[in-house]
């Protein structure tokens, strides 16, 4: 039944001072397709790969928005994600009727922080299924969050989660000095290339299964509709796969091979559980 | 058996003592689960009048920043029972408070002011509230004490610094609020505001001629107001910072009372 016996619920300590159940929700996070998020010195922007449970559903939304100035990406279990963002819209409700302004990104972060570690402490609850790329502007620039079911958060210059989501990292961390000066165009180009190093081969990207959301200075959250789609697709259209445009990488297996969540084909799940 | 209730209502287990499965309320103790045996609201008149008050703020925005002024007169009625309550405060470097109405009232809200800025440095992000934010917060906590017909009995003016411009807003008791380039409550909403006006009106008013400006209304109103008092203090909040100058205090001018002849 149990994976080892320090794995009964979360309040209990392994011996090598880890708490099993909350490492097992971090693996929630890897099952949801990728998702990445980064920015420049004006805008934040969040780029997610949608998937359809069958042939007949319609592609399951990865990108919520929640305020004028904040937008979040999920990866994980979805009614999790839902509880959050409805939990973030009702802060930043709040904040604005009382504050008359909108939420910084950094305290709104700071609130889901404290609220996602509640459940890893309590015997009677369970952590969070789900992570979180959190992309916004204020007064202090764009910012670009990542949450996990840990409850911890960290403040990054780029991030993917998900569903081989290591490639798509080890794109970002290759090309990262890039991303502060290059303008709005080429920040989305680099995200999309950094996406579409987690597909498996056969796939590629279309206006279906992506799903862009742009903000930053006088430009309220946006997520882009099918012609902006199209437009920003574009951009990476016909480009030699793994490793991007800018040089050639060599062998192209290699990022793949290190993608930790995901030894081989994309995951599925073994459980009948709504994972996306 | 009809002493001990039927099944599903049982009888109390001793006179006003709880019933078998629900909770007790102690006397005495209304923060109770379970139904109440009180009305939903006891009405009563909690501060119907204010108790020690003080008068007039004024407040005025030049180019760079703003000005306010108070005197530090606390009455008891037309009793001028105290003479030294400033009530002109630096929120952060950004804001400036100044209050008129119950001394009481005004110093129960700044001790939550000012614990509300000492929260925001324990956050530690470098980032201040801003003038328009607390002048809102300011007008849902007037606004929410009036609702419960229980008012905090104060005017406010908030002067600050947003976002680079100067910002200048007054809410009342009841959470009426305003943004105006001129403000003066209390008998200065009167005497003051006219004269203030005036000189906003022309424009190209700077630091020294705002202060000017509210150091002639101070003097107007401790002349003509008899709830004002000689002993003022004025504050400046510019994209320099907050400063609230040492307290000023105004001679007396018998000259004006020229049909009043003293041996």
């Amino acid at each position: 039944m149990f994976r080892n016996q320090y794995d009964s619920d979360v309040t209990v300590w392994s011996p090598q001072g880890r708490l099993h159940q909350v490492e097992y929700a971090m693996e929630a996070v890897k099952l949801g397709s990728a998702t990445v998020g980064l920015k420049n010195r004006q805008y934040a922007v969040l780029i997610a790969l949608k998937r359809a449970v069958s042939e007949l559903s319609a592609y399951q939304k990865k990108i919520i928005p929640i305020d004028e100035h904040i937008g979040i990406s999920i990866s994980g279990l979805t009614a999790d994600a839902r509880m959050l963002s409805r939990f973030m819209r009702t802060e930043c409700l709040n904040h604005k009727y009382s504050h008359d302004a909108p939420m910084p990104v950094g305290r709104l972060i700071g609130l889901v922080g404290n609220k996602m570690q509640i459940c890893t402490q309590r015997y009677d609850k369970r952590p969070l299924g789900v992570g979180l790329l959190v992309a916004g502007y204020d007064d202090q620039g764009p910012h670009i969050y990542q949450t996990c079911p840990s409850a911890n958060f960290f403040d990054c210059r780029a991030m993917a989660i998900g569903a081989r989501s290591q490639s798509a990292r080890t794109y970002l961390e290759k090309h990262l000095s890039s991303f502060l000066d290059c303008d709005l165009q080429e920040l989305v180009a680099h995200g999309l290339r950094a996406l579409r190093d987690t597909l498996p081969n056969e796939v590629d990207l279309n206006t279906k299964n992506v799903s862009i959301a742009i903000v930053g200075p006088k430009t309220p959250l946006r997520i882009a509709d099918e012609e902006e789609l199209t437009r920003l697709l574009a951009l990476v259209e016909g480009e030699e796969r793994r490793g991007g445009s800018a040089s050639a990488t060599g062998d192209a297996g290699a990022p793949a091979d290190r993608d930790r969540d995901a030894p081989g084909d994309d995951p599925q799940p073994a459980v009948a559980m709504d994972t996306e | 058996m009809a002493f001990m209730g039927d099944m599903m209502n049982p009888a109390p287990l001793w006179q006003n003592g709880p019933a078998p499965g629900a909770f007790y309320n102690f006397p005495a103790n209304s923060s109770g689960f379970g139904p109440s045996t009180r009305p939903v609201q006891e009405f009563k008149a909690h501060s119907a009048t204010p108790i020690t008050t003080t008068t007039t703020v004024i407040g005025v925005k030049f180019d760079k920043g703003c000005v306010i002024a108070a005197d530090t007169l606390g009455s008891y009625g037309t009793l001028a029972r105290f003479r030294d309550c400033p009530r002109i405060m630096k929120v952060n470097d950004l804001i400036l408070l100044g209050n008129g109405g119950d001394y009481a009232d005004y110093q129960y809200l700044k001790d939550i002011i000012e614990q509300k800025i000492i929260d925001e440095q324990c956050i530690g992000d470098g980032l201040l509230l801003k003038p328009r934010s607390l002048h809102c917060w300011l007008t849902r906590v007037l606004y929410n004490k009036r609702s419960k017909m229980d008012p905090l009995w104060s005017n406010y003016v908030v002067a600050g610094i947003q976002d680079g411009e100067p910002f200048l807003g007054a809410v009342d008791k009841l959470g009426t609020a305003y943004e105006d380039a001129a403000i003066a409550t209390g008998l200065g909403a009167y005497m003051a505001t006219p004269l203030v006006r005036e000189a906003v009106d022309k424009g190209n008013l700077d630091e020294e001629g705002a202060k000017a400006l509210v150091r002639k209304c101070m003097e107007v109103l401790f002349y003509r107001d008899a709830r004002a008092f000689q002993r003022y203090q004025l504050g400046v909040v510019t994209s320099a910072g907050v400063r609230i100058e040492d307290l000023a205090e105004l001679k007396h001018d018998w000259s004006l009372a020229h049909m009043i002849h003293m041996k």
